[in-house]
C-alpha cells in the first residue's frame, strides 16, 4: 500500500478517540444474517440462517458455510463478497503453512493469521475494514475450538457465541442452553433452537446451514436433507 | 575438487532404545591443511533435537543461524517447539528456496518426540529428505561411514551401548577419510538427560 502520498488510510482516531470506519463495520455485521457456533466435549458446530432475497434464487448456489482445510471451517455474517476476500487469503495461509513444514496449520494460528489480515485493512491506505465477523470452526491436537474475529482484527476463543442480526438475544439463549459436558448431536439441536428463536418465517433445510467437525477432525457443511433430519429431531 | 569436501567432514546419527546419538569429527581444514581442531558442526535446537551440518563450514555457520532464527520465531508464534518431523520439513523447504544456488551443506536432523520416539533424517545440499529407521551419515568421511555402521550397528542399543557404536564407527572412519578427523564429539540424547562426550583420535 501506499502507491502514492493521497493514499492515506481512511480509517483513522476521531476526537474522542473512536475508530468510526471500524464501527461501521461492526454495525454492518450486526445487520447481517445470525450465525452461531457451539463447541461441544467431542465437536463443534456453526450454523446460520440463509435467507435470500427472492424466491427465484437458486438455494443450492449460495453457501456461506465454507471449508478453510479438512479441519476447519468457517461461517459469516455481513457482507458475503468481503468474507470470500478473507477465505481465500486464509485457505493461501493454510496451504503455505503445509508447504513449508508438511503438517496441517493449528486452527489458532490460522485464525491469527486471518485476524492480522483484518486488522491490516483497519491501517493501509486506500482500503476500508472488512464488514464481517468470522465464526471459525476446527477441530486439532489442541482438541475442539470455536473462534470468532470481528472487522477490526480482534479475536476470541468461545464455548458459543453469535454474530450478526438479534446477536443479545441469540446469545442470551445460549447462555440459558450451554453447558460444559454438551455432546456434538446435543450442540447441533441447540444450534438449531437458537437459529428458530430469531427465525422469521418457517425455518427447514433450505433456509438454514449447519456445519459440523467432530473428533474425525474432518469438517463437513450438512446437505439440506441432513438439516432436515435434525429439524425433525427437534420437533 | 568440489566446494562441499573444501573443509572436510564426518557426521552421523543413529537411533538407540528410546534415545539417538549424534556425532561429527571435529576438523577444519583448508583442503589438506588443518586450520583448527575444535570446529562444531552439531547444533541444539532445542532440549531434544539436534542438527548436523556437513560440508561447507561458511554456509554451517550461516544456515545454523538461519534455522535458529527461525526455530525462535516457531516457538514464540506457537508457544510450543518444534517436532523433529516439522523441523526437518523447515529445513528442506529453506534448502529448497535456494534450489540454484545452494548452500553446500547436508544436514543430519535427530530428534525425540514428546513420546520419546526418536527420529533422524538427512536431506541433500537442496532439501531432498531421507528418513531413516537406523542410522544416516554425511560428509567427506559418508562411504567409510555407512561401511562402519552397516558392520556395527545393532537395533534397540542402550544409551551407554550407542555410544560405544556410534563412537568406533567415527572413529574408524575418518581414519580412511584424509580431510576429516581430528576426534570428535558425541552428544546420546535419552528421554532424561542429554550425554556430551569428546572423543581423542589420530592427531595426523
Amino acid at each position: 500500500m501506499g502507491d502514492s502520498q493521497y493514499s492515506f488510510s481512511l480509517t483513522t482516531f476521531s476526537p474522542s478517540g473512536k475508530l468510526v470506519q471500524i464501527e461501521y463495520a461492526l454495525m454492518a455485521v450486526g445487520a447481517g444474517q445470525t450465525s452461531l457456533g457451539i463447541k461441544a466435549t467431542n465437536g463443534v458446530v456453526i450454523a446460520t440462517e440463509k435467507k435470500l432475497p427472492s424466491i427465484l434464487v437458486d438455494e443450492t448456489s449460495v453457501q456461506k458455510i465454507q471449508k478453510l482445510t479438512p479441519n476447519i471451517g468457517v461461517v459469516h455474517s455481513g457482507m458475503g463478497p468481503d468474507s470470500r476476500v478473507l477465505i481465500r487469503k486464509s485457505r493461501k495461509q493454510a496451504q503455505q503453512y503445509f508447504r513449508l513444514y508438511q503438517e496441517v496449520i493449528p486452527l489458532s494460528q490460522l485464525v491469527r493469521e486471518t485476524a492480522a489480515v483484518m486488522q491490516e485493512f483497519t491501517q493501509s491506505g486506500g482500503v476500508r475494514p472488512f464488514g464481517v465477523s468470522l465464526l471459525v470452526a476446527g477441530y486439532d491436537d489442541n482438541g475442539p475450538q470455536l473462534y470468532q474475529v470481528d472487522p477490526s482484527g480482534s479475536y476470541f476463543s468461545w464455548k458459543a457465541s453469535a454474530i450478526g442480526k438479534n446477536v443479545s438475544n441469540a446469545k442470551t439463549f445460549l447462555e440459558k442452553r450451554y453447558t460444559d459436558d454438551m455432546e456434538l448431536e446435543d450442540a447441533v439441536h441447540t444450534a438449531i433452537l437458537t437459529l428458530k428463536e430469531g427465525f422469521e418465517g418457517q425455518i427447514s433445510g433450505k433456509n438454514i446451514e449447519i456445519g459440523i467437525v467432530g473428533a474425525d477432525r474432518v469438517f463437513k457443511v450438512l446437505t439440506p436433507a441432513e438439516v432436515d433430519d435434525y429439524l425433525a429431531e427437534v420437533e | 575438487m568440489s566446494i562441499t569436501s573444501y573443509n572436510g567432514s564426518a557426521l552421523v546419527a543413529m537411533i538407540g532404545k528410546n534415545c539417538f546419538a549424534i556425532a561429527s569429527d571435529r576438523r577444519l581444514g583448508v583442503n589438506f591443511q588443518t586450520i583448527a581442531t575444535d570446529y562444531q558442526r552439531i547444533f541444539q535446537i532445542h532440549d531434544r533435537l539436534y542438527i548436523g551440518l556437513s560440508g561447507l563450514g561458511t554456509d554451517v555457520q550461516t544456515l545454523y543461524q538461519r534455522l535458529k532464527f527461525r526455530h525462535k520465531l516457531y516457538q514464540l508464534r506457537e508457544e510450543r517447539n518444534m517436532r523433529p518431523e516439522t523441523f526437518a520439513s523447515l529445513v528442506s523447504a529453506m534448502l529448497y528456496e535456494k534450489r540454484f544456488g545452494p548452500y553446500f551443506c547436508e544436514p543430519i536432523i535427530a530428534g525425540l518426540s514428546e513420546e520419546n520416539v526418536p527420529f533422524i533424517c538427512t536431506t541433500d545440499l537442496i532439501g531432498a529428505k531421507q528418513f531413516s529407521s537406523d542410522f544416516v551419515v554425511s560428509g567427506t568421511a559418508s562411504e567409510s561411514l555407512y561401511g562402519a555402521c552397516e558392520s556395527m550397528y545393532k537395533p534397540d542399543l542402550e544409551p551407554e551401548d550407542l555410544f560405544e557404536v556410534i563412537s568406533q564407527a567415527l572413529l574408524s572412519s575418518v581414519d580412511r577419510d584424509c580431510i576429516s578427523g581430528w576426534g570428535g564429539i558425541v552428544y546420546i540424547v535419552t528421554p532424561e538427560q542429554v550425554i556430551t562426550k569428546t572423543l581423542k583420535g589420530r592427531t595426523d
